[in-house]
């Protein structure tokens, strides 16, 4: 975690443990780390402060725009096949429709636009697109989506799952077509177990957690105030240094892609470098499993992933590659290296280092 | 940026002093690496805590082998947590590989075609031979672990020179007849250091080192199988199941059965027979026909087998020997002639094509097959 995520969270860890829904004096200052946090996150997106709800992380959130505004609404939804499962399983459960995506991994604009259509089955009220894929990198292009949903669809609203994408792109811009947008406050350097769902004025939703009425009656449950603070100190952090990590991460991810692909046979990117963000580099390696490779790495101390893991912790075969057209045999071997705000050039050399040997050993 | 900003070089320095990549070493003194696959049970923990006890390096996994709907087997998630949490108890790393595909490829596919032949396949058969002594030795081998450990009752003999398979030391739980097909190279880079315990044994040892899996009941069946589904929707779901004529050694209609698909020789319940008195026994299965025929013990009986897809521990093997046609069943004398096919000294029941049946002198397996009929 970011030491300022930390500092932000520990006094209400320590002291000020109160509820922040009680009417005392130290709930009011609960309440104050709160609505601070939900400013500077306002502030971060280019959202109305009313507009951001906190939530348990980004899984909740998504499920909270897909499943809430389509029962709001009567609506079913609609997203690329490459999302994450927490937008891919809500979709799926309120009977919702795929759209294609392109080998590089971008949305299929026309196929989009084919689902939208009256005669592609019940009305879409929501069109999940991910800012940056969790496994590719690729950045999506939210404008022309809008653009399409504008045409086709002028009724639905666009969601994005911007788990990845708030470190890599200038958000408020990016995002800026979106009518709602989930965050997780583990992804930037703070802590697990808290999230954003961020909704522009008008949009309705209904509530999928009922209780005490918190987050203006749109997600019940008593603040997470410690975890809530330091969300908001970490994406006020990054707000701040989101360029320059940019450029410093972008450098130390050409320079493991291209150490890589020159010291590995019959390795290549997934996606072109032009089309992802700076901070995941996705190769296939040939002629490996990567379920295999991991273990190897994990002696070096290279700590990285193949696709999604499922509940026993089994590697599950990508389904982000398949959307792309790569066949299983050559997803197997798909190596996910993601560098963070603290990854250093010493952990790249490692990893140019070792990763080559471990695959000649496999071989 | 600095890199001190976030502490983070600072960090990097106090895990690592040097920036060179070599791999970690093993604790000083690990006599071997060990590769413990750990189904979540009582025998596959001790096994690892058997290695750690005798100074090996060990490292766990379980393999997740079955994506469908299950109810205990070897591959439901809360196996994969105990598995888990007997590593972190033992202080040893775990990983989980995903090997559903060559599952489904290589043990239910034929599993359900063999069904749908009107054959009497042996998942866990199938599952040795094709996925833990094939896929996985074969990773541990490229991952460079010394040998493959399983929890299963059997020991491995090294007397007259060669290795050889032999049964467990607790008779009631030997698993030999499951495992007859592994080589003599195979059982080089293999270690089974629970056959030779009795259960009662290992649970006391699990039970003295805390370990959850320590008095968790042991799985019968087929992992892929759930109770509340059973075999019968599984595969009515998969082939379609077709009701069976029941007749007699004479042809004559006797009863039916619910589906053909589902009758092996030898089986006595599920036959329709209108309530005859005397016991009888599908003899015979013609899938194509849809008939079965049932007679008594004494037409169940035959004077061999016939085999075919032969595996041998070392040369092939011709002569007197003891034939197990069952799990657990009793090995009875028989003889091997040059072409492999078996004769019982006595007749036995007839044996469901599909069956193993599995070879031994003494304790010691000699090979197996697979039944592919009855001699006459």
């Amino acid at each position: 975690m970011r030491p300022c995520a930390i500092e932000a969270m520990t006094p209400y860890l320590e002291q000020q443990f109160a509820n922040p829904s009680g009417a005392h004096r130290m709930a009011r200052k609960s309440r104050a780390a709160i609505d601070d946090a939900r400013e500077i996150v306002a502030e971060a997106l280019g959202f109305d402060p009313h507009g951001i709800v906190f939530t348990s992380g980004g899984t909740e959130a998504d499920n909270l725009a897909v499943t809430g505004v389509t029962a709001a609404t009567g609506t079913t939804a609609l997203c690329p096949a490459t999302e994450h499962h927490a937008v891919l399983h809500p979709v799926e459960a309120v009977g919702g429709r795929y759209a294609q995506v392109d080998a590089g991994g971008e949305v299929d604009l026309d196929h989009l636009a084919a689902q939208l259509a009256p005669d592609a089955g019940p009305p879409v009220g929501l069109v999940s697109v991910m800012l940056v894929n969790n496994e590719s990198g690729v950045i999506a292009d939210l404008e022309a989506v809008a653009d399409v949903i504008g045409r086709h669809a002028p009724e639905a609203l666009l969601h994005t799952d911007a788990v990845q994408g708030v470190n890599w792109v200038d958000i408020a811009a990016a995002a800026q077509p979106a009518d709602l947008l989930s965050l997780s406050g583990h992804k930037f350097g703070g802590p697990k177990g808290v999230g954003v769902l961020a909704i522009r004025p008008g949009v309705t939703l209904s509530a999928q957690q009922l209780g005490g009425g918190q987050e203006a009656d749109r997600r019940s449950g008593t603040h997470n105030t410690a975890g809530i603070a330091a969300l908001g100190a970490a994406l006020g952090e990054l707000h701040e240094t989101r360029s320059e990590d940019i450029c410093r991460i972008g450098e130390l991810a050409d320079r493991l892609t291209d150490g890589l692909l020159a010291a590995i046979d019959g390795c290549a990117e997934t996606v072109e470098r032009s089309r992802r963000a700076a901070g995941i580099c996705q190769l296939l390696i040939d002629g490996i499993e990567t379920e295999a490779l991991l273990v190897l790495l994990d002696r070096f101390d290279v700590m990285a992933s193949a696709a999604a893991s499922c509940a026993s912790g089994a590697m599950e075969p990508s389904h982000v590659l398949a959307a792309m057209g790569v066949e299983r045999h050559a997803a197997a071997g798909s190596l996910r290296l993601s560098l963070g705000w603290c990854t250093e050039p010493w952990e790249i050399e490692r990893a140019v280092d070792a990763i080559p040997q471990c695959v000649e050993q496999l071989r | 940026m600095t890199p001190d900003r976030h502490g983070a070089a600072a960090r990097g320095a106090a895990w690592h002093s040097a920036a060179a990549a070599s791999p970690k070493r093993y604790g000083a003194g690990a006599r071997s690496r060990v590769l413990v696959a750990m189904s979540g049970g009582v025998d596959s923990s001790v096994a690892a805590a058997l290695c750690l006890r005798e100074r090996h390096h060990v490292v766990g996994v379980t393999l997740k082998l079955w994506g469908g709907p299950q109810d205990q087997g070897c591959c439901a998630v809360s196996d994969v947590d105990d598995a888990r949490r007997v590593c972190q108890q033992l202080g040893i790393d775990h990983f989980v590989f995903n090997y559903a595909a060559e599952f489904e490829r290589d043990v239910v596919e034929p599993y359900v075609d063999a069904h749908r032949h009107g054959l009497t396949p042996n998942p866990c058969i199938a599952c040795n031979r094709h996925v833990k002594f094939d896929v996985l030795l074969d990773r541990a081998r490229r991952l460079g672990f010394d040998r493959l450990v399983t929890g299963h009752h059997v020991r491995i003999s090294t007397q007259g020179g060669g290795r050889r398979l032999q049964r467990g030391a607790d008779s009631a739980k030997d698993q030999s007849y499951v495992l007859y097909m592994l080589s003599e190279t195979d059982l080089g880079d293999l270690w089974f250091p629970v056959g030779d315990y009795r259960k009662d044994e290992l649970r006391m040892l699990a039970a003295e080192l805390g370990l959850r899996t320590a008095h968790k009941p042991e799985s019968q069946d087929v992992c892929f199988i759930t109770e509340a589904a059973g075999r019968e929707r599984f595969l009515a779901e998969r082939i379609g199941l077709h009701p069976a004529e029941l007749v007699d050694a004479a042809g004559q209609r006797v009863g039916t059965a619910p589906a053909v698909e589902l009758v092996t020789v030898g089986q006595r319940k599920g036959l329709d027979l209108g309530g005859a008195p005397q016991r009888r026994y599908a003899v015979d299965v013609d899938i194509a026909a849809r008939r079965v025929t049932v007679g008594g013990a004494s037409e169940l009986a035959a004077p061999g087998v016939r085999l075919v897809d032969h595996r041998w521990a070392g040369v092939p093997v011709e002569g007197d020997v003891l034939a197990q046609t069952s799990a657990h069943g009793p090995a009875m004398p028989a003889h091997l002639d040059a072409e492999g096919q078996l004769r019982w000294v006595e007749p036995q029941r007839r044996v469901a094509a599909g069956q193993a049946v599995v070879f031994y002198t003494g304790d010691e397996v000699l090979g197996g097959a697979t039944a592919a009929g009855h001699l006459t």
